[in-house]
């Protein structure tokens, strides 16, 4: 920190003349592009060597070959991993989760959206307060909001309980898809809420009334008007509950019972049990291709909309 | 706005209403758990009268309160060592323009939205198979366990720690910094008394993020863990598999409480800040959402 801090001093008070002169400018950015780098090389460094290098071994992994006894060969490159993406066994696994993650989604886009928007009409204390009932949730540790579900849910448990009195009969949801669903939604809710909710907040409201003025019914407006300049919000809500819940691995596991397998646990299988690193490999990497492509579009629907 | 129509009237105790019962989802699950957390039923979910054996139980846990030891330590270093690296490349994204700048926020994002499963392969098989390479670099002997967890959670923290400082810098004034040198402060004391005072709600506020996200986790630690040094998370999701017990009812509330004062702890923070944006700071989903604004703004620049 020090040396950058006394070497460029004198260019930083420059006489006034020196300051017109191209090649003095041209110093001072290096000086400037020399001083950011430092500064960032600490973090750059320590990404490349703890993030960047095991992303690449895993992407190599994806190419390699399994030897007899579980190991990975790294001599002669090939595909093999990824054509067992076409298996039927695979497929079914990925179009499960796929189909779990698409439907969580869209629950939480339909649960969350008037949510948000009743927190745009409410009163300023009102709107604070829950923010912060939305925060709590958001901020409580992940496996104990999963294992408060697993609680509620088990057999002979409160709900069932609660289910039975009503005369409902008991409900044995634990180790269902149902409760898979429920639980992706619990955790990940608060994630489609609060981006709904800041894009929503930003729509210019006279325009909402123009639309009115202008004999829209309600209906109108909200299809017209509302919706359309909220979709930065649903498009980052979306992304924000679909890459999540496409790679959940732990409520799947503590509500699911490991009975519906899933593209999370069946990477983990891969280097778990059945030791086989080059196919759980191209896994990760089909499963951070799609995720890649999903902030892609995103960062382009938000450059386009904002 | 016209509140006369009926319908609108219909519209908005509706959607109350929804309000009313999606805090009832949120909450309902957790007010359970606590309840349960004292009966003393040994069947998990029966009431059975009130106890405090669980918690006792759970304090007499040598493995648990060993985790909870764990946790702390990674937490605490990997909390320190990502705020430094997360603020440095903060202020070297946000103010200055260097060779490799691009990549290098490229790189920042991505343990941000990389998911957890994928991160935690990564780590497994880096620790597994590139582990000789970093023990001769480093010249250290790292062996699956504390080190190695820290060393992952670092990793992810920096990312985060560098999103909620460069969202506090962007909304900061850069002609205060420029008038400090006008009047011949040096470039350390502009940063020590006119940028640092500035960011510190950003700095605090990435810190908490970077502490909650490495107590919380489960994933990453899981696959970088090692025999005898696991963390809370890892040693209660294990518990959980094995078979559910009204202890584990006890811990988790307990990790509840620990959330709550940290939420505590955000809320301060956060009421420091200025009154910059809408959405609380301390909610990653908020700024995600402002992301947009900021790639856009890069884009036009370059």
């Amino acid at each position: 920190m020090t040396n950058t801090d006394t070497s460029p001093d004198d260019t930083d008070q420059p006489p006034p003349v020196a300051a017109a002169t191209p090649a003095f400018e041209a110093a001072a950015i290096r000086a400037a592009s020399r001083r950011g780098l430092f500064m960032a090389l600490p973090a750059y460094v320590y990404l490349v060597i703890f993030f960047a290098v095991p992303f690449a071994i895993v992407v190599v992994y994806s190419f390699a070959t399994r030897t007899r006894t579980g190991g990975t060969s790294l001599s002669g490159w090939n595909l093999n991993s990824y054509r067992r993406l076409g298996e039927q066994i695979v497929r079914d696994v990925l179009w499960r989760s796929l189909g779990l993650a698409i439907l969580t989604t869209i629950i939480c886009l339909v649960v969350a959206y008037p949510f948000a928007y009743y927190m745009t009409i409410v009163s300023a204390t009102t709107r604070n307060v829950m923010l912060i009932l939305v925060m709590i949730p958001f901020w409580t540790n992940f496996l104990v909001r999963n294992y408060a579900w697993r609680l509620l849910l088990s057999s002979g448990g409160p709900l069932s309980s609660v289910t039975e009195t009503i005369g409902l009969g008991e409900t044995d949801l634990l180790f269902t898809k149902t409760a898979v669903v429920i639980g992706l939604v619990y955790s990940f809710l608060p994630f489609m809420i609060l981006p709904l909710y800041a894009s929503i907040e930003r729509i210019d409201h006279s325009l909402i009334e123009a639309s009115r003025d202008l004999y829209a019914s309600g209906s109108q407006t909200f299809r017209r008007v509302v919706l359309p300049l909220s979709m930065p919000g649903v498009i980052a809500g979306s992304i924000l509950v679909f890459v999540p819940s496409l790679g959940a691995y732990v409520t799947p596991d503590i509500l699911g019972g490991g009975k519906e397998v899933l593209l999370g646990s069946y990477i983990v299988t891969q280097f778990g049990t059945a030791r086989n690193f080059p196919f759980g490999a191209s896994l990760s990497v089909v499963l951070m291709v799609v995720m890649l492509t999903a902030t892609v579009a995103y960062f382009r629907q938000g450059g386009r909309n904002l | 706005m016209s509140s006369r129509t009926t319908p609108r009237r219909v519209g908005r105790r509706i959607m109350g209403v929804h309000a009313g019962v999606v805090f009832a989802f949120f909450y309902a699950p957790i007010a359970i758990l606590i309840v349960f957390s004292f009966s003393g039923d040994r069947i998990v979910g029966q009431w059975g009268g009130f106890t405090l054996d669980w918690y006792r139980e759970f304090w007499n846990n040598d493995q648990l309160t060993n985790s909870i030891t764990v946790s702390l330590q990674v937490a605490l270093i990997a909390t320190v060592a990502s705020v430094v690296l997360g603020t440095l490349s903060a202020l070297a994204l946000e103010r200055f323009r260097f060779r490799g700048r691009r990549v290098f926020d490229a790189l920042l994002y991505l343990p941000i939205i990389i998911p957890d499963v994928t991160m935690g392969i990564m780590m497994l098989v880096f620790f597994a198979e590139g582990i000789d390479i970093v023990d001769s670099l480093l010249g250290i002997n790292l062996a699956k366990g504390v080190t190695t967890i820290t060393l992952s959670h670092i990793a992810f923290c920096i990312s985060f720690v560098s999103v909620v400082v460069r969202a506090r810098l962007s909304g900061m004034d850069e002609r205060l910094e420029e008038a400090a040198m006008d009047l011949y402060a040096t470039r350390w004391q502009t940063f020590r008394y006119v940028t640092l005072p500035q960011i510190l709600p950003g700095v605090a506020g990435g810190g908490l993020l970077a502490l909650t996200l490495s107590l919380d986790d489960v994933v990453i630690s899981q696959f970088t863990s090692g025999p005898g040094a696991t963390t809370l998370p890892v040693y209660v999701f294990s518990l959980i598999r094995k078979g559910v017990t009204p202890m584990i009812n006890s811990v988790s509330v307990v990790m509840f409480v620990a959330s709550l004062v940290l939420i505590a702890a955000m809320l301060t923070v956060d009421r420091l800040r200025s009154t910059g944006s809408s959405v609380p700071s301390a909610v990653p989903g908020g700024e995600l959402s402002a992301e947009p604004a900021v790639g856009g703004h890069e884009r036009g620049d370059t």
